[in-house]
């Protein structure tokens, strides 16, 4: 059951959306989507679903086309909350999980469990407007994930969420994917996908500019962190060769480098000036690496 | 269960049980409660009071008794009482309120009958009218014996001319059968009118709310957007033969049952005496059939905009268009035979009403009829073929504009390349 997108563009007449975009994702695996607003995740995310045609390429489930025949495999979370605001929770988990292909009693059955496990067994009986953005954002991935699926899409789950509810749905979706769910999921917070993810690919304008697993990312980024608190000036190292930014902090500095072999050489002309407090060589973040693919264009 | 079916009684139920459905259902049942019972209702209002007595004050004590006489065949909820008194004690009860009003008679300079009416108000014309009429017979009664006219020679003279209209095409309608289906085309006209104004305008509602609330990128990516399309208008079809049956039900048994009491008189008049079965039948058919047009429109115009405020925006030239019919067949009661009538007839967009009052007031050959809902027919598959691809691309689009240019992005964004 592996996921392949194979060469796929979309053009909007003129306008090129996605280029040329090539993606295996393995089964029971996670796998990131970062991108600035209008980088292609979503419209990405519709050719996967089958909601859009692509203009070229190929994209394959388990070597099959996606198509409403395997709908019911298939869990969609979309970015912005999808749900009838005039209907109850119950009406709606019940209606939309009978249109993904699962029985009237053993939707409620499922739904009564997950209201259960986020802590909200209370709102089964209420309208979608009366609930807050938070505990619709709880409904609309219990619409997602109601029926099971094999593959998993969510477009920015975690946006609009406080810190606990966060955590809560993480834990769900960590959970899934231990029972062997294939999960595709985008986001604006690289610590997220930093997190939860083996495989990401970042994309940029329609394209993808990185594309690999996180330690291969990083390694072959290949560009450093390094920060440095001491008890004597540091500012001489701004002009430093190798070191390719710098921040100074009130404690001291954070340079980024070009490799472990600059921190080096920096310790050494340094170690006898005086005190260091800290000196710490980090893996670059994916932070780091996005803001470097992307460029300031990012928010 | 099918997923088609799933959305089909989903949509139904959802609108079934909404409050607006049921008071709205409520409502014209009354309506046509009252309007089927308009006669008793009015009944009711007339017996109190007593503001059809008319004093008659006669000063020249012979006429009172021929125009009591008049009257009562001509109006007979209207009663008159001699008064004996004089000016001053009429106006009196008059004002008191004893009676609507009073009526002086006097002979004029040659010696023929002259009258002045006078009431608190002259508003009720009628009751005017019918003194009136009641006047001129008596005073007509009282020239002719004056002349010495004998009573035959009279009748001669008023004997109305016979003239008498007949349809030489064979089949053709009576007079009387095109009054009588005048009414009811007239009146199912009216229901299809409304029916397709309402229930179009609820079909472009629905797709706009699912869109406008995003459960619509869900929904499609459970359900391909024709099924869930055509399951929609299906589901509301539905309704529309849910609450059409229970109006035309409400209507025909009150009908039915104020029918005895009502020989000759207002609902004579629509028809309702001899309901003509194939009219019903021609009726149903093309309201199904102009239902789909509209609803079809209605599904795919709806699909393009992103906030439901926008839908009466766009959906507007669709009413105009339905209106529009309306107005040429309401031309068309009058002359149905007229080439105009037999032209648009075949317009798709009017033949649900047009070519219905066509079958239902003249004997026309089947094969027109046949002809038109072909041509009907073969536009609503059009429209659902091209329909069904906006719609696909116009769920989902998002945009703040919702012109009719809309209508090519939203093909754009189905198409491959």
């Amino acid at each position: 059951m592996v996921l392949k997108l194979e060469h796929v563009t979309k053009r909007f007449g003129e306008f090129t959306a996605v280029k040329d975009l090539s993606i295996t994702i393995p089964e029971k695996e996670m796998f990131g989507f970062l991108g600035a607003n209008g980088a292609g995740k979503t419209t990405t995310f519709r050719m996967i679903l089958g909601l859009l045609d692509s203009s070229g390429g190929r994209i394959t489930w388990d070597d099959k086309p996606i198509n409403y025949s395997t709908s019911h495999l298939v869990g969609y979370l979309p970015e912005e909350r999808g749900l009838y605001p005039k209907l109850k929770v119950s009406e709606q988990i019940v209606y939309l999980a009978r249109l993904r292909g699962m029985a009237k009693s053993e939707a409620v059955t499922e739904l009564k469990y997950w209201l259960e496990r986020f802590k909200v067994p209370e709102y089964e009986n209420k309208k979608v407007e009366e609930l807050s953005k938070g505990n619709q954002q709880k409904i609309q991935f219990i619409a997602a994930v109601i029926h099971k699926p094999k593959l998993l899409i969510l477009d920015e789950p975690f946006s609009g969420l406080d810190p606990v509810n966060v955590e809560m749905l993480k834990e769900a979706v960590l959970s899934l994917k231990v029972k062997g769910t294939t999960i595709v999921f985008s986001s604006h917070q690289m610590h997220h996908v930093e997190e939860m993810c083996e495989h990401l690919c970042i994309m940029h304008k329609g394209t993808q500019v990185v594309h690999g697993s996180l330690k291969e990312i990083k390694r072959a980024f290949g560009k450093k962190n390094l920060v440095i608190h001491a008890d004597f000036p540091l500012d001489s190292l701004k002009s430093y060769p190798g070191v390719v930014k710098t921040r100074s902090t009130t404690e001291g500095i954070h340079l980024q480098i070009e490799g472990e072999y600059i921190a080096e050489k920096i310790l050494k002309d340094i170690v006898n000036k005086g005190f260091i407090r800290k000196f710490d060589l980090e893996e670059p973040s994916l932070n780091d690496i996005f803001i470097e693919k992307v460029g300031d264009s990012y928010e | 269960m099918n997923k088609f079916w799933i959305i089909l009684f989903h949509t139904y139920f959802n609108k079934l049980k909404t409050k607006s459905f049921l008071i709205t259902t409520l409502l014209t049942v009354v309506i046509t409660l009252g309007l089927t019972n308009m006669n008793s209702i009015i009944e009711v209002f007339d017996k109190g009071g007593d503001k059809d007595k008319v004093a008659v004050l006669d000063e020249t004590g012979q006429l009172y008794a021929p125009l009591k006489e008049q009257m009562s065949a001509l109006n007979k909820n209207l009663r008159l009482t001699e008064f004996d008194g004089t000016e001053k004690e009429a106006e009196k009860a008059v004002e008191e309120g004893e009676y609507a009003g009073f009526v002086q008679l006097r002979y004029d300079a040659e010696q023929l009958p002259e009258a002045t009416f006078k009431a608190m108000s002259v508003a009720d014309s009628s009751l005017f009218t019918d003194l009136q009429a009641g006047l001129q017979q008596m005073k007509t009664m009282v020239a002719a014996s004056k002349i010495n006219l004998t009573g035959e020679q009279l009748q001669q003279l008023y004997e109305p001319v016979s003239f008498e209209k007949i349809a030489l095409e064979e089949n053709a309608k009576t007079e009387e059968e095109l009054n009588q289906a005048r009414g009811l085309v007239y009146v199912l006209l009216f229901v299809i009118y409304f029916a397709v104004i309402m229930y179009a305008s609820m079909i472009a509602m629905e797709v706009a709310t699912e869109k406008s609330s995003r459960v619509m990128e869900i929904l499609i990516s459970s359900v391909s957007p024709i099924k869930q399309m055509f399951a929609k208008i299906l589901g509301i079809g539905l309704l529309s033969l849910t609450q059409l049956t229970v109006l035309l039900s409400v209507g025909y048994f009150s009908i039915k049952r104020n029918l005895s009491s009502l020989e000759g008189g207002f609902f004579d008049a629509f028809g309702f005496g001899n309901i003509s079965v194939s009219t019903i039948t021609y009726a149903v058919i093309f309201f199904i059939l102009g239902y789909f047009l509209y609803a079809t429109l209605a599904a795919f115009l709806g699909s393009l905009v992103s906030r439901i405020e926008d839908v009466q925006q766009m959906i507007t030239p669709m009413t105009l268009l339905v209106v529009a019919g309306f107005m040429i067949a309401m031309f068309g009661l009058g002359k149905p035979d007229s080439p105009f009538i037999v032209i648009t007839s075949y317009i798709p967009f009017f033949t649900p009403m047009i070519m219905f009052l066509r079958v239902g007031m003249l004997n026309i050959p089947v094969w027109e009829t046949l002809l038109g809902i072909s041509i009907l027919l073969g536009t609503i598959a059009f429209l659902a073929v091209f329909g069904a691809r906006v719609y696909r691309g116009g769920v989902l689009m998002y945009g703040k504009s919702n012109s009719f240019k809309d209508i090519k992005k939203a093909l754009q964004l189905t198409k491959k390349e």
